[in-house]
């Protein structure tokens, strides 16, 4: 068992690679075509599109030196000097690795909380297929997945904030934080609520309709009718029989979604204004501060591999063929 | 038929009605509401319903909010659809050519695939119009570059299961050369899954199109949704219509594509009754 973990962990590893590169080097394209060469600089005067300021740069011949930019890029990134942020002045992966924790908490809690109501919700629809209870569920899955998030958070601080000043309107903590562990973790908690609560409900459908999905498919299963034939109480065979299976491809969605839930952060960490990795991005996009977006879209991408390869432990630990399979996913 | 695809086959139409009333309404703005909706019209801050002139109002700069509602819905779209279009069109392309070829080819695309689908969608899409300028063009660009890994996956997988097929020979026996085989054969074929992506792809492509508007990078030049909501913002406490009116616009379009979308795959797929 052990050894088969490993190797999934491993080949996980292994695949990681090919990956981290390809991100370096699309990076290193796109900084490219940002770079104030003397092109940019002709080109802010007469104006023209990034093929034109290829087309000229090969006619100036400043394509000789491409290889050597290049490599001395890939150097500093394998060294993990990503340069120095303009936005916040200090180095880029000081800057990120300031803001990740915030992030990673207010991501990892919406996680939890848009898988836990995704399947909650999908097992209730799932198990009331067809009927009005079912239908609502699904419109609702339908109309949340639709909002935008931004608005949806903006929407929560007209009600909750503004009008009902349930919520602090900003920041993580409190400017003067309570004393006490206890105190000062509430504190924080009551700051996340609205952000983490908004990233959560605009990601929760996928689940919602993956979970429903997949139950009605075990429901549909042979073990489940032997389960019934052996006369088990219902409430058992739902929760072993038909919810468990079902879970596996909810877990599985759990790696799959880091990535688009570090964007959404992005524009909730702005509504909310979290000092977190999503900040970070947008005062980088703003300043142009092109050292900082390509740290952050590295270490954006670094971190979904991560998830995802904790996902695969999990799964492995849920369902113990996997580490068997080549593939390590179904 | 069953209560459920009943259920799809009116959302489906419903969606498509009201995907077919925005469209009227983006294609008749220049007479529905005259003039650059962008340019001040009236008093600041006049509230919904209390001037004829200006049905819903106007925000902090007196610029009237029906006439940006109604302009940002062509923007939208056309965005949305854009860039759907061309992640499909890239994603076909790859998949096809990956599934297809196999050996080294599918192996480089793959992993090429496997980096897109890596990279926070988001954060990729933020990065290149930050670096590349906020235009339309530019936006569309972007969603579509970091939106179509995965049609190529569905797209590969589909060839892969077509491409041993027996007229797949026969076309190959018959010297067809085999892009011709792959493009003009075997695709056809992989097709209708790609169809069931394209409503969640526009969607998403909405979605984005108005995020990254509402982050200050749309393009400045037009008025779309998410630029209103980011707008709207500063005047949360006064006048909440601000932000809650073009968001609304930007859910219902995004709802009637998902749900036009999703009757289309419940009709082509009549039995999985999902």
């Amino acid at each position: 068992m052990h050894t088969r973990v490993g190797r999934l962990v491993a080949r996980r590893l292994l695949n990681a690679i090919p990956v981290i590169l390809i991100v370096a080097v699309g990076i290193f394209v796109l900084l490219e075509l940002a770079a104030g060469d003397a092109v940019d600089a002709y080109l802010a005067g007469t104006g023209g599109d990034a093929a034109f300021a290829e087309r000229l740069r090969r006619e100036w011949g400043l394509d000789r030196s491409l290889v050597v930019r290049f490599l001395a890029y890939m150097e500093a990134v394998v060294a993990l000097d990503f340069g120095r942020s303009v936005a916040v002045s200090m180095p880029v992966l000081d800057a990120i690795g300031q803001r990740l924790p915030v992030t990673l908490l207010m991501m990892g809690s919406a996680v939890l909380l848009s898988a836990a109501l995704g399947s909650v919700l999908g097992g209730i629809a799932a198990l009331h297929r067809g009927r009005l209870l079912d239908g609502g569920i699904t419109v609702v899955g339908l109309v949340l997945n639709a909002m935008p998030n931004f608005w949806l958070g903006l929407l929560f601080m007209v009600a909750l904030v503004v009008k009902l000043e349930w919520f602090p309107p900003f920041g993580v903590a409190s400017l003067t934080p309570p004393p006490g562990f206890l105190a000062r973790a509430l504190d924080v908690a009551w700051h996340l609520v609205l952000p983490v609560l908004t990233l959560a409900l605009t990601y929760m459908a996928l689940y919602l309709r993956l979970m429903r999905g997949a139950m009605i498919e075990t429901a549909a299963s042979d073990w489940v009718r032997a389960a019934e034939a052996r006369g088990l109480p219902r409430g058992r065979i739902i929760r072993r029989h038909i919810a468990r299976p079902a879970l596996l491809p909810v877990v599985t969605m759990l790696g799959l979604q880091t990535g688009n839930l570090l964007g959404g952060s992005v524009v909730v960490e702005t509504v909310f204004s979290v000092p977190g990795l999503g900040s970070l991005a947008y005062e980088a996009v703003h300043q142009r501060d092109l050292p900082l977006i390509a740290g952050i879209l590295l270490a954006g991408t670094v971190l979904v591999i991560v998830v995802n390869l904790l996902v695969d432990l999990a799964y492995a630990w849920l369902d113990p063929r996997v580490a068997d399979s080549r593939s390590g996913r179904p | 038929m069953t209560r459920f695809a009943r259920g799809w086959a009116t959302g489906g139409r419903i969606g498509g009605a009201i995907l077919l009333a925005l469209a009227a309404v983006a294609v008749a703005a220049p007479w529905i509401a005259p003039g650059d909706p962008l340019a001040i019209a009236g008093r600041p801050l006049l509230p919904p319903f209390t001037d004829d002139r200006f049905p819903l109002g106007t925000d902090q700069l007196g610029r009237d909010v029906l006439a940006g509602l109604v302009h940002g819905a062509g923007a939208s779209l056309i965005v949305g659809l854009a860039a759907a279009a061309a992640a499909i069109g890239i994603g076909i392309l790859v998949g096809t050519v990956a599934g297809f070829f196999g050996g080294v080819a599918d192996e480089a695309l793959m992993r090429l695939t496997e980096a897109f689908q890596t990279v926070p969608t988001f954060l990729l899409a933020l990065a290149m119009v930050s670096v590349l300028g906020a235009s339309a063009d530019h936006v569309v660009l972007a969603i579509a570059v970091s939106s179509w890994p995965a049609t190529a996956r569905l797209v590969r997988a589909e060839i892969l299961s077509l491409k041993r097929r027996d007229y797949v020979d026969a076309a190959r026996l018959a010297g067809m050369p085999p892009l011709a085989i792959a493009f003009r054969e075997v695709l056809p074929g992989a097709l209708q899954p790609v169809v069931a992506l394209i409503g969640v792809t526009v969607g998403a492509a909405i979605l984005v199109e108005s995020s990254l508007a509402f982050l200050g990078l749309g393009d400045p030049n037009q008025v779309t949704w998410g630029g209103m909501v980011a707008n709207g913002r500063a005047a949360l406490r006064s006048a909440p219509q601000l932000v809650a009116l073009p968001g609304a616009a930007v859910a219902l379009t995004v709802l009637a594509v998902s749900l036009l979308g999703d009757g289309i795959a419940a009709r082509l797929a009549p039995r999985r009754d999902r």
